[in-house]
């Protein structure tokens, strides 16, 4: 095998130690959105995609390399999109929205029985 | 600047986008820090997107016009339809989304491995590259079957229940069969010892991706739909083995690292995932829900009588009532009615009652999807619990509200034989009155009859869940 290769093998089997420590106790709660976030960085063949695109020489590359540009394009930026959604509901909310809300319901329940 | 600068910089930022999805993704461990941690990991692609242009660009040759063209057009239809897909989809299909997503990117690394390869096959590529092309274009092509029938089937498109494929183990081992003397032929090809021409040996490639791609069908659908959260996680993982594969063969850092990275992560979380729904990863793969159909066929045939009740009858139980807990599951999630399901908790605690919500960690249709909801929804953290703590209090609990949760709820769960044997439940059936709304008495995910529906101290609202529980708030407000 070639020194580089054999380097590839390093980094390889360094960063599947990485991948098993970086994940440690997760609520359920994030089940989803670690998941998702995961799906995101999975997305980075889009490098793979520009390569071969700058590769190509024949119609047939540039074919395969476009549809792997829009796979990669769709993984990457929905991907992140998305997680940032599902993470945004984890928001703290400000206690004001709670505050308003609760004298709502009792003004309801209040104003019920003459209905 | 010469060309080696260009190099080392482009590296260097590969490395930099590798280490932010590391802390990024080390960050989505906590709630505290996960949008923040997304944003890095996101910030981290965009660095190596930006580097890998500028090094093309800058390279001796630089980008030819239809290089350009393949780049920026694909980026931006392929860019613009996860955006659009990813910012107008409703809360409750973003499980099939990421599904979606996930099969894309499997595709794109198949792709990107079987492009090489055939690029190189005028030469023949040597033998390491063979290997990984193969490796990187049989996972690729099954996570992006798998994916797409895996998305299939949680948004219904494909029915959630095991399907048997015809011939079954038989076909999928066939299939396995033809791929592997496939990669075996490839690898000899490269190797010397069989002579392929390069057409000959491009048309070997295709062949196993097909296998994969087929297996990756007969993979997933004998799986129940309510494993399939499980198997989107696996099939995530298999997708940045693929990339780290994909990396391989093009010999690109950032691609290896990464690929890596999603691949044991995501091989962590599928197993946290399957332990929190009390299930191992290989019996879900092997077999999934339900096996054995003879079981479901006894199961269903238990019926019992079913005692329906009105929602003003309801509403006298719940106001009355001094411990009431809310079991929302997927039924109120399609309805979009978390709004009226905070609405009514408010006007109850108003009256004096204790409310909170049992979540189970599969609620809805993936874990955490339910806390997500009701999040939107307003409804404040601390009332929500997760079943180890919460299911202790349902015996004090004077009325549990069921509304649009099944299978989660099916005490059937607690004895073997049963389809969702060994499955953990909330124990709604230990409440001292249990209120469902549902909207009929169709079956769950499971293709099973819920045995909690026939309990006598069971009232059925049979209404859609938004509207029950907007019956349930007027009617209350009158009581």
């Amino acid at each position: 095998m070639s020194p580089e290769l054999l380097n590839s093998l390093a980094i390889f089997a360094l960063a599947i130690l990485v991948g098993f420590e970086v994940i440690s106790k997760v609520p359920a709660t994030l089940h989803t959105p670690l998941m998702s976030g995961a799906n995101s960085i999975h997305g980075i063949v889009l490098v793979g995609a520009m390569l071969i695109a700058a590769d190509a020489n024949d119609p047939l590359g540039y074919l395969l390399a476009f549809v792997a540009m829009v796979f990669g394009a769709m993984n990457v930026v929905g991907g992140y999109v998305v997680t940032d959604r599902m993470l945004q509901m984890f928001r703290k909310k400000p206690v004001a929205a709670k505050a308003t809300a609760g004298p709502e319901g009792a003004a309801g329940s209040a104003g019920a029985p003459g209905a | 600047m010469s060309q080696e600068w260009i190099t080392t910089i482009a590296y260097l930022a590969w490395l930099v986008g590798a280490a932010c999805f590391v802390l990024g993704l080390h960050q989505m461990n906590s709630p505290a820090t996960a949008r923040d941690g997304n944003r890095l990991s996101a910030s981290g692609m965009a660095i190596a997107v930006v580097a890998t242009l500028g090094w093309l660009v800058l390279r001796p040759g630089g980008l030819s016009a239809a290089a350009w063209i393949v780049i920026v057009v694909g980026f931006a239809i392929g860019g613009g339809a996860g955006l659009y897909a990813a910012r107008n989809v409703k809360m409750t299909a973003m499980p099939q989304l990421v599904s979606l997503f996930n099969a894309v990117g499997g595709g794109a690394a198949a792709l990107v491995a079987t492009s090489d390869f055939i690029r190189l096959s005028s030469t023949g590529a040597d033998l390491s590259t063979t290997i990984f092309v193969v490796l990187g274009a049989v996972i690729g092509s099954i996570t992006f079957s798998g994916s797409l029938i895996a998305g299939g089937k949680l948004q219904g498109l494909i029915a959630g229940k095991p399907i048997q494929v015809p011939g079954g183990r038989a076909v999928t081992m066939a299939i396995a069969v033809v791929a592997l003397l496939g990669t075996v032929a490839l690898v000899l090809g490269s190797a010397g010892t069989l002579s392929l021409n390069g057409g000959a040996a491009v048309l070997v490639l295709a062949v196993v991706v097909a296998a994969g791609l087929v297996f990756g069908v007969t993979m997933v659908l004998p799986i129940g739909g309510a494993d399939m959260p499980v198997v989107i996680s696996l099939l995530n993982s298999f997708t940045g083995t693929a990339a780290a594969m994909a990396g391989f063969v093009i010999q690109n850092p950032v691609l290896i690292i990464s690929g890596a990275l999603v691949g044991a992560s995501g091989g962590i979380l599928t197993k946290l995932m399957a332990d929190a729904m009390n299930r191992s990863v290989i019996n879900i793969i092997a077999g999934g829900f339900g096996g054995a159909e003879g079981t479901m066929a006894a199961v269903s045939g238990a019926g019992g009588s079913v005692r329906e009740i009105s929602a003003d009858d309801a509403a006298i139980q719940l106001a009355y009532a001094q411990h009431v807990i809310v079991v929302p599951g997927y039924g109120l999630a399609v309805a979009q009615a978390q709004h009226q399901v905070r609405e009514l908790a408010e006007l109850l605690e108003s009256r004096g009652v204790d409310v909170k919500y049992a979540i189970h960690p599969v609620a809805g249709r993936m874990p955490g999807h339910m806390n997500v909801l009701l999040a939107e929804a307003n409804v404040p953290y601390p009332q929500l619990k997760e079943m180890e703590e919460i299911n202790p209090e349902f015996d004090r609990a004077d009325v549990a509200l069921v509304v649009g949760a099944n299978d989660v709820t099916n005490p059937a769960a607690r004895r073997p034989g049963s389809p969702v044997s060994g499955m953990p439940i909330l124990d709604v059936d230990h409440a001292k009155s249990i209120i469902v709304i549902k909207r009929s008495m169709g079956r769950g995910y499971a293709g099973i009859d819920n045995e909690l529906y026939t309990d006598p101290k069971t009232g059925m609202l049979f209404a859609d869940a938004k509207d029950g529980l907007q019956s349930l708030v007027a009617a209350v407000k009158a009581v």
